[in-house]
């Protein structure tokens, strides 16, 4: 009998750190990238990874805090044993990451470093610069690539991934993929397939995503009849710098070191920024939250600088939506030695120094919460069953999802550098279930030949007719540009349910014109067209997928906002009235979660997503109105707070009468 | 909005592009019109090229191909020669690129490595050199063993420059001394056979300033240091450090402004001693 060999789709953090936890365990495997890994979109993250340490646990911080603080930022949506599983596991990613070299900075004494991040009070981020994502990633490939010097892992860079090859009773025997010079097509048997291809960023045209980043991977597993889980729910970073093919991130950091968002109070006041004097400018974080300040979770930092912007007609400049992110009170040699990399990136791009003049930014689509549905396996403890093979396998037998193409960890809202903690972790964790799912294995992939040559053909088929396909006159790059308008429009911060219906229906006509796209190379040779318009296609049941979830759930939550199922603020001003208003407000709170408190299932039928509700495990800690601190709603905490203690003294006082 | 020479606002500027169908096949030049907007890069000139896939002369043509990734100039992917000059696409603005005497565009493939089509070339031959000089820890498991070895701010603030290597191309399409390897497949040949004859190839040719920093930098770590050695019996061998000519064009080049000939020199000095060590046995 052959050893099992197993296929891994993207060479992120994910993908690269299970590469390597599987060569460690003696399987091995071909990863399959559509970029050298050194260049994956992980590179991009900037700001660090979170986990509770030394310092942090001294003041009272826990890795149960680390996991409540998730799933209070996430509001409640996400599933919490494997949150709580993760957050236990982060101390232990960040010693292993310091063990691989990466050049985490250091205090005085050479400890590691940490700054605080948004939807935290402590300071849990340990970072390398402003270039964490990219210095993890190196530690990463660094050891990928010493196992491949010994031949456990074989690297297909350059390579597309088709879609996952199902034998007769839809079980995955291996993947197909497509080599992007030579257009080869070929399938790869293996017993365990592992996708972590990142986000859907280019779903919106532009974004903070990479390029390569366009959800192809993960789409092509849904069609195959993989669920997706919570695709409304989609990160809109508070802070980027808009550009014209790209928009470009400007990391929480920068507000972790200290940075003020503000505007002037004066609508589009002319004067430079640094002579407006403090009076006349308007910290709106700092003042809405004084709590968290600059440093709330991003939903509600990203829907207030849009209410500044758009509401209050406050924005800094009259034809371009921005607010000011402010660091030149911060002395330079320290914005050099924590910033560095980002700052730089202001410069090269925009031509002006932050560290001399307010940056001008404003939100942008940068994270998907939602992504691949994945099973796991819970413990008594309330976290996940170490070597589980259930551990991130979707419902689709032998096909695993990871990083941030899975549906775990953030729930409605995903807070600061816990995305690099996610993806290293699930990496590391989903290994051993994958060497144990191996092991019980009695017929292997290679033993499913014919199997493979089918999907083969069928998928040489479908390259060949697309490329001979005339008489189609739609350009793919212009569908694209529609594509990321229509989604930009309708399902980034605001979401109202008359643009998502309409919006849903320009998606299935934009779907329908793709197929007839006409190709402006109809080569066999590094032939980048045909690759976009296969990515471009692809695009459309994750665009209905986000829509169509995004219609359907008539409340907000996280990042999904919808005004017209918003609670009004109390308005009453006696504390009598207020509290009664506040009592209604947990009412309805309560009522909401019965009928919200629930992950989006789509499946895919060929032509729409169908989508079922999955009830959230929340037994770990019972969900609370997400308010951090905001000025005004005091009360409703107070209310909140003791109906919970009133609960549980009441159970207290039931099991005392049952014993 | 940028101006011509007589001070005329610009509607569209011109971008010319050697292109090259495959390996093997001659260069040959294309041109473009691009209708100018504000806060263009190369990169998006290239996207409206493609979505045009038409020359300034009517011409149908095929979309030009090109790398690119992040376009934040932190993956290394888009690395280019644009109006002369070795650098990455995306932070390449047309605002600045048609300042001053340039009225156009000129996009050329690096010439140090093998051209797979138009701009997009072949650089296997830089991860080739980083798995030489084997640049990684070699730690000893993943399970959980506490944190790392102590390194100290200075320290730390040495190495994270060298750390910030993107493996983009730019130090060694500048280099004198490193030359272009371009092995061709043979008919039939199979990806092994092929793989193993291409990297015999690379492997005698000089190794290029970024491995040679990269050595450095895991030589300065505490527990990659433990191999230390081995990377200094490659830096001297064959394509090693003292094919350097000392021309450093790589720090100039470098995106990221990595002191790569303090690298380069400091290398240079470890393996004089590596050798010396190695005549009186003592290695």
């Amino acid at each position: 009998m052959s050893k099992p060999r197993v296929v891994i789709v993207g060479g992120g953090l994910a993908g690269l750190s299970c590469t390597m936890k599987l060569c460690e365990l003696g399987v091995d495997v071909d990863l399959i990238s559509l970029v050298p890994v050194k260049r994956s979109h992980s590179v991009c993250a900037q700001g660090g990874i979170n986990s509770c340490n030394d310092q942090t646990r001294q003041i009272g911080d826990t890795e149960w805090k680390h996991f409540d603080d998730t799933v209070y930022g996430g509001d409640f949506l996400n599933h919490q044993p494997p949150v709580k599983e993760m957050a236990d596991w982060a101390p232990k990613v960040i010693d292993l990451m310091d063990r691989l070299g990466v050049t985490f900075n250091r205090t005085q004494e050479g400890f590691l470093d940490r700054r605080r991040f948004g939807g935290t009070l402590y300071k849990r981020t340990a970072f390398a610069g402003a270039t964490t994502g990219q210095q993890l990633l190196y530690g990463l490939d660094e050891q990928v690539r010493r196992w491949e010097s010994q031949g456990k892992v074989t690297k297909y860079e350059h390579w597309d991934f088709l879609g996952p090859i199902l034998d007769e009773n839809r079980v995955c025997r291996g993947a197909i993929a497509q080599n992007l010079r030579t257009m080869e097509i070929r399938s790869f048997p293996a017993d365990v397939v592992v996708v972590g291809s990142g986000g859907p960023g280019l779903v919106y045209g532009r974004s903070t995503m990479s390029v390569m980043c366009t959800g192809s991977a993960a789409s092509r597993c849904f069609q195959a009849g993989a669920k997706y889980g919570n695709g409304e729910f989609i990160q809109v970073h508070p802070t980027a710098i808009p550009g014209a093919d790209k928009l470009r991130l400007m990391s929480e950091s920068a507000r972790g070191e200290g940075g003020r968002v503000w505007v002037p109070r004066k609508p589009q006041d002319s004067r430079d920024p640094k002579s407006i004097p403090e009076d006349e400018r308007y910290y709106f974080l700092e003042s809405r939250y004084p709590e968290y300040g600059n440093l709330v979770p991003r939903d509600i930092a990203t829907r207030e600088i849009f209410d500044i912007c758009v509401n209050e007609g406050l924005s800094v400049e009259a034809d371009r939506l921005c607010v000011y992110l402010d660091l030149t009170h911060i002395p330079k040699p320290e914005l050099d030695r924590k910033l560095g990399g980002i700052l730089d990136i202001y410069q090269k791009f925009q031509g002006v120094d932050p560290r001399d003049v307010p940056m001008k930014i404003f939100p942008a689509v940068h994270y998907s919460m939602g992504g691949l549905w994945t099973d796991y396996e819970r413990t008594q403890a309330g976290g996940l069953r170490v070597a589980s093979p259930r551990n991130h396998q979707t419902n689709i037998e032998n096909l695993y999802a990871i990083g941030e193409c899975d549906y775990h960890y953030h729930g409605a809202n995903r807070l600061g550098a816990n995305s690099l903690l996610s993806c290293i972790f699930t990496g590391l964790f989903v290994a051993p279930g994958i060497q144990q799912k191996l092991s019980g294995m009695t017929k292997l992939s290679s033993e499913y030949a014919t199997v493979h040559k089918a999907a083969q053909d069928e998928h040489q088929n479908r390259h060949d007719s697309l490329l001979k396909r005339d008489g189609g006159n739609e350009n793919p790059y212009l569908l694209h540009q529609e594509l990321g308008q229509v989604m930009t429009r309708s399902a980034t911060v605001v979401r109202r349910n008359d643009q998502l219906a309409e919006a849903y229906e320009t998606i299935c006509d934009l779907h329908e014109r793709s197929k007839n796209c006409s190709l402006s190379d109809t080569g066999n040779w590094t032939n980048q067209n045909v690759v976009f318009t296969k990515g471009v296609m692809d695009m459309f049941p994750l665009a209905k997928t986000i829509v169509k979830g995004a219609l359907q759930r008539d409340e907000c939550r996280g990042a999904h906002y919808k005004p017209d199922f918003q609670f009004p603020p109390l308005q009453a001003t006696t504390d009598q009235e207020r509290h009664r208003e506040a009592e209604l407000w947990c009412d309805r709170f309560e009522e909401n979660n019965k009928k919200w408190l629930k992950s989006t299932i789509a499946e895919f039928d060929g032509e729409h997503p169908q989508i079922t509700y999955e009830d959230v495990d929340v037994s770990i800690e019972p969900p609370r109105p997400r308010l951090y601190g905001l000025v005004g709603a005091e009360v409703i905490e107070q209310v909140w707070n003791d109906r919970r203690a009133k609960r549980s003294a009441d159970v207290a006082e039931n099991q005392a009468a049952a014993t | 909005m940028i101006k011509d020479a007589y001070d005329q606002t610009i509607s569209s500027f011109t971008v010319r592009i050697e292109r090259q169908d495959g390996p093997g096949s001659p260069s040959y030049w294309e041109t473009f019109d691009v209708t100018y907007e504000s806060d263009m890069n190369v990169i998006s000139v290239l996207q409206r090229i493609a979505a045009m896939s038409e020359t300034a002369t009517g011409e149908k043509t095929t979309p030009v191909a090109w790398s690119c990734g992040c376009l934040e100039e932190v993956c290394g992917s888009c690395t280019m020669v644009i109006n002369g000059k070795v650098r990455q696409s995306c932070s390449a603005l047309v605002d600045n690129l048609l300042d001053g005497t340039d009225q156009e565009l000129v996009l050329q493939p690096m010439s140090k490595f093998p051209v797979v089509r138009d701009l997009v070339v072949d650089r296997q031959r830089i991860f080739r050199s980083l798995q030489r000089v084997e640049a990684w820890v070699p730690v000893d498991t993943y399970y959980d063993m506490g944190p790392g070895p102590k390194v100290s701010r200075a320290q730390q603030e040495i190495n994270y420059p060298l750390s910030e290597c993107m493996s983009c191309g730019c130090c060694m399409e500048a280099c004198p001394q490193y030359t272009k390897v371009e092995v061709v497949r043979a008919d039939g040949e199979s990806d092994a056979d092929y793989d193993k004859r291409v990297n015999e190839a690379y492997d005698t040719q000089f190794i290029g300033p970024q491995a040679i920093s990269q050595a450095m930098l895991f030589n300065s770590h505490p527990t990659g240091a433990q191999i230390a050695e081995e990377r200094l019996e490659l830096l001297s061998g064959p394509g090693g450090v003292q094919v350097c000519g000392n021309a450093q064009n790589c720090v100039t080049v470098c995106p990221k402004e990595i002191p790569l000939t303090t690298s380069i020199a400091r290398a240079g000095r470890a393996v004089t001693v590596h050798k010396f060590k190695k005549w009186f046995g003592k290695s």
